[in-house]
């Protein structure tokens, strides 16, 4: 099993979520983060004093995969959250040793 | 007094009650999250301590009671407790209202203050610099202003630019200089946390401005009608003057520059609310939101921490607003006891008084004010320590949490 995470635009997020739904996906965890990357952040002027805001709001979603189903759900997530200019985000792929689903007791493939 | 006056006094006076939470909204949008209900308690405790300080002592002392009107400097102690004083004389209640009214002028001044020192003042600091500098400082310089040395010699000010803005913004840069910089300032940021509570504010204070400069005309006349239509026009022309000079300058319109902008012109017509008319009153505006988007800047080039700008609104605006009383006072409408301006037909005597007035307030606030403060920096602490800087003053001083994230 992997686990995908994925940093993305928070505007990307309904767009992301339906393809995933469409691609078959039953479930995703969503945390609203922040931080930079090459982007960076952004600056605010307030009564003519320049604020810098090193952080910039992003969105991280994380799914739980099949071995087998892993690729074809990076590929719908980087298809869908692409827009071509800086700070689009990332997804990467870690190994999910063990999963058990709370109410039934089943697990790992049988938990996705 | 007429029914139409008295109602129209305390319609007033509870519109400058309704302003003191509304500068706390305005100042507590521009802290940061866990300063701010430290900065709305600043602004509420002035609600508490105020009134009580007032009906007690303050008002007798400001010598407002037409019996105090030969004396130049300080009130009496005739009144203390509103002895004497009631409904059932010949004035039906009419100095006991105005009493009220000018109470409510009393709780906003020292309020302004606050803005300055945000962030790092102690509360129990906070606590007694509020009544002992209300006795101290607001009082005097409201007996001087109203009916005391300075305005005898023929200084105007119609609802307290001098006595209330000029006074209440030196009195923040004498704060800030005792009590030193925000850790952090300037290299840090610290932009507001809340910007919707910062025009809500603006709203509220604009709104109740009415009641004070309108009010002071002290009851329901023509007086009061200019008063009210000059707080509408200058308050508009100061916000576009600001919001543009910051679109030229900057790049953008911005909330925060059209807020400040209202702000400084409602300061501004303050002291000639009542005796300016025409198109004087946009001019004011204009000036006045000009100017003090640049004063704004000057803490920076002189490193005076004036955290929310009390300086660079309340004191340049009203000190803009009072010597252009000096050009613009316009006796033939308002009455020949007002002395002309010079673009109406007066010469310069009455820049001159208006420059004398302020010139004495500046002064005389400024080091009072140093004393008060230097007296508690070296009594109970003046500033809180470090840690609860760090950590916000909401947590460390009043035990709340403005915003819980969950539950």
């Amino acid at each position: 099993m992997k686990l995908i995470t994925t940093i993305i635009k928070p505007f990307k997020l309904d767009d992301v979520k339906a393809a995933l739904k469409d691609a078959g996906v039953q479930g995703i965890t969503v945390t609203e983060v922040q931080g930079f990357g090459r982007q960076a952040g952004h600056t605010e002027v307030y009564r003519g004093t320049e604020y810098t805001i090193d952080f910039v709001p992003k969105v991280k979603l994380e799914v739980l995969a099949d071995d087998a189903d892993a690729d074809r759900i990076i590929g719908v997530i980087v298809e869908t959250a692409r827009t071509g200019k800086i700070g689009d985000g990332k997804v990467w792929v870690t190994d999910a040793g063990h999963i058990v689903r709370i109410r039934t007791g089943e697990l790992d493939s049988d938990a996705i | 007094m007429d029914t139409g006056d008295a109602a129209w006094v305390m319609v007033s006076a509870a519109l400058v009650l309704f302003m003191t939470p509304g500068l706390a909204l305005f100042y507590g949008g521009m802290d940061r999250t866990k300063n701010v209900l430290n900065m709305l308690m600043m602004n509420f405790w002035c609600l508490l301590i105020v009134p009580v300080v007032w009906v007690v002592v303050g008002y007798s002392l400001s010598g407002q009671n037409p019996a105090d009107f030969d004396n130049k400097f300080l009130g009496s102690l005739d009144f203390i407790g509103l002895k004497g004083m009631g409904i059932g004389g010949e004035d039906g209640g009419a100095l006991l209202i105005t009493m009220v009214f000018l109470g409510m002028f009393a709780v906003i001044t020292p309020a302004l203050i606050s803005g300055a020192v945000a962030d790092r003042m102690k509360f129990s600091a906070w606590a007694i610099f509020v009544p002992v500098w209300l006795l101290l400082v607001f009082v005097p310089v409201f007996k001087w202003v109203y009916g005391g040395w300075l305005g005898s010699r023929g200084s105007q000010d119609f609802a307290g630019g001098t006595a209330i803005h000029v006074n209440a913004g030196i009195a923040a840069l004498a704060m800030v200089l005792v009590i030193g910089k925000r850790k952090g300032w300037p290299q840090e940021g610290h932009p507001p946390h809340n910007m919707p509570m910062v025009m809500l504010g603006t709203g509220i204070l604009w709104f109740g401005w009415f009641g004070f400069n309108a009010g002071s005309a002290l009851g329901a006349s023509g007086t009061a009608i200019q008063a009210f239509l000059n707080t509408f026009v200058a308050a508009a022309a100061a916000g576009l003057a600001w919001a543009v000079t910051e679109k030229l300058r900057d790049g953008h319109f911005t909330n925060l520059g059209a807020a400040s902008g209202i702000v400084a012109g409602l300061v501004a017509i303050t002291p000639g609310a009542g005796f300016v008319s025409g198109m004087s009153p946009l001019y004011i505006g204009l000036i006045a939101g000009v100017v003090c988007c640049f004063a704004v800047g000057l803490k920076t080039k002189f490193g005076y921490d004036d955290a929310l700008d009390v300086v660079g609104v309340h004191m340049v605006g009203g000190l803009v607003g009072s010597l252009l009383i000096g050009f613009f006072s316009s006796p033939d409408y308002f009455g020949t006891e007002n002395k002309a301006g010079l673009f109406e037909g007066g010469g310069l005597g009455l820049l001159g008084e208006q420059a004398l007035a302020n010139g004495a307030t500046l002064i005389y606030s400024f080091v009072v004010t140093t004393l008060i403060a230097l007296a508690l920096k070296h009594t109970i602490g003046i500033r809180v320590d470090d840690e609860t800087e760090q950590n916000g003053l909401d947590l460390a001083e009043h035990a709340e949490t403005a915003y819980h994230g969950t539950n």
